[in-house]
């Protein structure tokens, strides 16, 4: 259709503008001479807190950011140290990491695996971060630890639930601390037989995707064990708020138990409406019907109100307990913050301490050498009780908390009493387990 | 040149010379100053900044040249990002066998979709690839997990078969061994310049399908597609029939989308089912009307600043701003920040919100009708008033038209 006049001088003056700017990279290449990514130079170190800031797990996000911030605080020196002074490795003196000083960037996943590995990417690139923690999903944190594993960095997971983590999906340069749902089934299903017998039948909705599922499994597979009967696991979408429908078809059936394997404002919606359903007044074989949630944490609890009592479930760390450990990190946070930590910001705090401690030992922040230092380490005192970092998986070992719906909280915050602490041996399976086999750790990358 | 006129040639080369130099022109400002945190040339953002280029330049050529307003074209993103992946998992890394087939399924499924969607205009087009998109979402998340892998996202494991990887070849995406995440740094005093081998690939890429978008712009079935949108009943009078130009610039712009989103994957190897999500339709929706519906350069430039928000606002927390306030007495100082606040970090919606609403009431032809003014209003001091290269057709007075 159209045409231009090609003359002599305008094709060698843009060829000589293009060629100058393709040349240009190669002129001046310099080459980085660092041993590993990132490496610090100068007198801080970069820490990437990838939380979701936005979307349906901000609440978590929220929490696990002001733990982050309390836990740079301790690691600098600043305020009164809340679990250093109780952490069994007593490496870390609040001068920094290997006397360099802290600093941290922060970023928002909006729960989506896309955006948390592009705000990951930022702070790998951008600001140089040479760690990055965080993730209030699973998902996001498998592609997350993915990342990391990929550029050289250490990826410290925060709420990450699913087997998968430190299962199929594990890497060598990721480090799970909290349980996962085969603690949660192997924890939960003895207290289940204790308080409601061995000849129950349960009904399972689960949230439809590949939390939900590995949850589903590991219950079904540990209440079977003991004698229950599985009537029907349905799946929900994970986008509904209405679970009417999916409620009203255990009305029909003979189960006398409803597990509930949904997470955040989902549990708080189908919870709410199996209690408007009036399942928990329902009898079956002169029985009382009973609901269970097998992941709980304060914050969904808050969500569901009244609904949420004499319901039994399991989570990672409760602010109640009275361990040592336990009681500086509420103090320090309550004291900072007005309220009680959640078991998000808990687990993410613990992470922050593991690392800085693991390359204060390790002498570096080079990312094989934290791995090193990390796999096997046992310690105690981050209110979990003695707990072991394990190298085949990189998952963490330790007690599980039963805990129920408090009948008569006495604050907003005061949701949840423990039922029962399990012993990590109870929770405790071969890495070859068939929910988490597949999985390869693979070397360990400084980039 | 390259059968075009003078004024596109010039136009092309110009953003050739700006797509070059976008390493250098990012990164205005050194490294260690406090401004340092507004510098956007690093890879991933970069890559970001032309493979959404790409997407909007392709959606723009369905929407701003047909009016038709498709809902649903993150669903081609998804699919291109998962074609790569599964090329990375059965082949090796090279990401050759990829893109192409990326493209090809992006083109399978948006025939497919445009063919039923594409018997209705307007809101119920709209509301059909809607629901399309929305469908692909939903079976890539769950039903279909075992191809898609659900909620975690489609990633290359090494027990994967990967018949053609070589013992020295890269472990990760590379162009016949050129390593996407390679990089060289240039220190030119206290700035630091990143040169991205995966940007480059991008922006090559990104150029041939810009250049490909003007010359169906230029070309009389970009001149039917026009005819299209100001007045379908009037075409079909005529005698013609709408409908195969309508499917072949539905086909073509879900093809572009394919081609981003393999480039997606070929730049990080995972390929998540959030990328079909209708926010993502949404985002490129606003990313065209942002930068100026029917232009050539508005799509781009509306990906780089929703890009640029994203990546770089949202990371400006409480301390950064303390930071930069810290001069002030401590009340004004915690006032300024507490109104800065609702602007920067987790808040960063709110901005660009507010921006999308100055842009769409105060220049409904995008920042490139801003652009322009600006450019008229120098232009009449110089009393030279015809040197304004319309880009674009006029403005059709309803978007969803």
């Amino acid at each position: 259709m159209s045409n231009s006049n090609l003359t002599r001088r305008g094709v060698l003056k843009t060829g000589a503008i293009a060629s100058a700017g393709f040349a240009l990279p190669t002129i001046f290449t310099a080459s980085s001479a660092a041993a590993y990514m990132n490496e610090p130079t100068g007198g801080s170190v970069t820490l990437g807190f990838n939380v979701p800031q936005t979307g349906p797990y901000a609440d978590e996000g929220a929490d696990e950011l002001r733990a982050y911030q309390l836990a740079v605080e301790h690691l600098n020196g600043e305020g009164d140290g809340g679990m250093l002074n109780t952490f069994s490795s007593k490496e870390l003196t609040g001068e920094g990491i290997l006397g360099k000083k802290v600093e941290f960037v922060t970023g928002d996943t909006q729960t989506k695996s896309d955006a948390a590995r592009a705000s990951a990417k930022s702070m790998i690139e951008k600001d140089g971060a040479v760690m990055i923690t965080g993730g209030s999903s699973s998902g996001v944190a498998i592609a997350v630890q993915g990342l990391c594993q990929e550029a050289g960095v250490i990826f410290m997971a925060g709420l990450t639930h699913s087997n998968d983590t430190t299962g199929k999906d594990k890497k060598a340069n990721g480090f799970r601390h909290f349980f996962n749902a085969y603690m949660s089934g192997a924890a939960l299903a003895p207290v289940l037989a204790a308080r409601y017998g061995t000849d129950r039948k349960a009904y399972h909705l689960t949230a439809d995707y590949t939390w939900g599922w590995t949850q589903e499994e590991s219950i079904k597979a540990a209440t079977e064990a003991l004698g229950w009967e599985t009537v029907n696991a349905v799946k929900t979408p994970l986008a509904a708020t209405d679970f009417s429908s999916y409620i009203t078809p255990v009305l029909q059936t003979d189960a006398d138990v409803l597990v509930l394997n949904h997470y955040g404002g989902n549990m708080v919606n189908s919870l709410t409406n199996a209690v408007q359903f009036g399942l928990r007044e329902k009898q079956v074989n002169g029985r009382n019907f009973e609901i269970v949630v097998p992941l709980f944490s304060r914050l969904m609890a808050r969500g569901a109100g009244e609904n949420i009592k004499g319901i039994l479930g399991s989570t990672n760390w409760h602010w109640s307990l009275t361990d040592e450990g336990s009681q500086a990190f509420v103090k320090s946070f309550g004291t900072k913050y007005g309220f009680p930590p959640s078991q998000a910001a808990h687990t993410v705090y613990c992470q922050t301490l593991l690392y800085a401690d693991a390359c204060q030992r390790a002498g570096t922040f080079n990312p094989c050498g934290v791995v090193e230092a990390l796999e096997g380490f046992e310690f105690d005192g981050l209110g979990n009780g003695k707990t072991t970092y394990r190298a085949e998986d990189h998952q963490c070992f330790k007690d599980v908390l039963v805990v129920k719906g408090k009948d008569n909280p006495t604050s907003e915050f005061d949701l949840l009493e423990v039922v029962e602490v399990t012993p990590v041996d109870q929770v405790t399976y071969d890495p070859e387990h068939p929910m988490f086999a597949g999985g390869n750790l693979g070397q360990c990358n400084a980039g | 040149m390259l059968g075009l006129n003078k004024k596109d040639t010039r136009f092309l080369l110009i953003v050739v010379a700006l797509t070059m130099a976008t390493p250098i022109l990012l990164q205005p400002f050194p490294e260690g100053s406090g401004l340092a945190q507004f510098n956007a040339g690093y890879p991933d953002l970069m890559q970001r900044f032309a493979i959404f280029g790409i997407f909007a330049i392709g959606f723009n050529i369905l929407f701003g040249l047909t009016g038709y307003l498709s809902f649903g074209h993150a669903a081609f993103l998804g699919i291109g990002s998962y074609s790569v992946v599964w090329m990375y998992k059965l082949l090796d890394y090279n990401v050759i066998y990829g893109l192409p087939l990326a493209i090809v399924m992006s083109g399978i499924f948006a025939l497919l979709i445009g063919y039923i969607s594409l018997r209705r205009s307007g809101i119920y087009f709209s509301i059909l690839t809607l629901a399309f998109a929305q469908m692909s979402f939903n079976l890539a998340y769950s039903v279909l997990t075992p191809i898609t892998n659900g909620e975690t996202g489609l990633q290359v494991y090494t027990n994967d078969p990967q018949v053609l990887l070589g013992a020295t070849e890269p472990r990760s995406p590379h162009f016949f061994g050129i390593v996407m995440n390679n990089s060289s740094k240039v220190n030119v005093g206290d700035w630091v310049f990143t040169f991205n081998n995966g940007y480059y690939f991008c922006a090559v890429i990104a150029i041939l399908a810009f250049y490909l978008s003007l010359r169906i712009f230029r070309s009389p079935f970009g001149l039917m597609l026009r005819a299209i949108k100001s007045n379908q009943q009037r075409l079909n009078y005529t005698g013609l029939n709408a409908r195969p130009y309508t499917l072949a610039a539905f086909v073509i712009s879900g093809m572009y989308a394919g081609l981003a989103g393999g480039l997606m994957a070929s730049m990080d190897p995972l390929a998540g089912a959030e990328r079909m999500q209708w926010t993502a339709s949404g985002e490129v929706v606003l990313m065209t009307i942002l930068g100026g519906v029917g232009t050539m350069m508005g799509p781009v430039l509306g990906a780089g600043v929703i890009k640029y928000m994203e990546n770089i606002f949202s990371k400006i927390n409480d301390q950064v701003l303390h930071g930069w306030f810290g001069w002030m007495p401590d009340g004004l100082e915690d006032f300024v920040i507490g109104i800065s606040h609702f602007f920067v970090g987790k808040s960063w919606h709110l901005t660009s919100g507010l921006l999308f609403m100055i842009v769409v009431i105060f220049l409904p032809g995008g920042l490139v009708e801003g652009g322009q003014r600006i450019r008229a209003m120098f232009a009449k001091k110089r009393g030279d008033d015809d040197d304004d290269p319309k880009h674009q057709p006029k403005q059709a007075p309803h978007v969803a038209e």
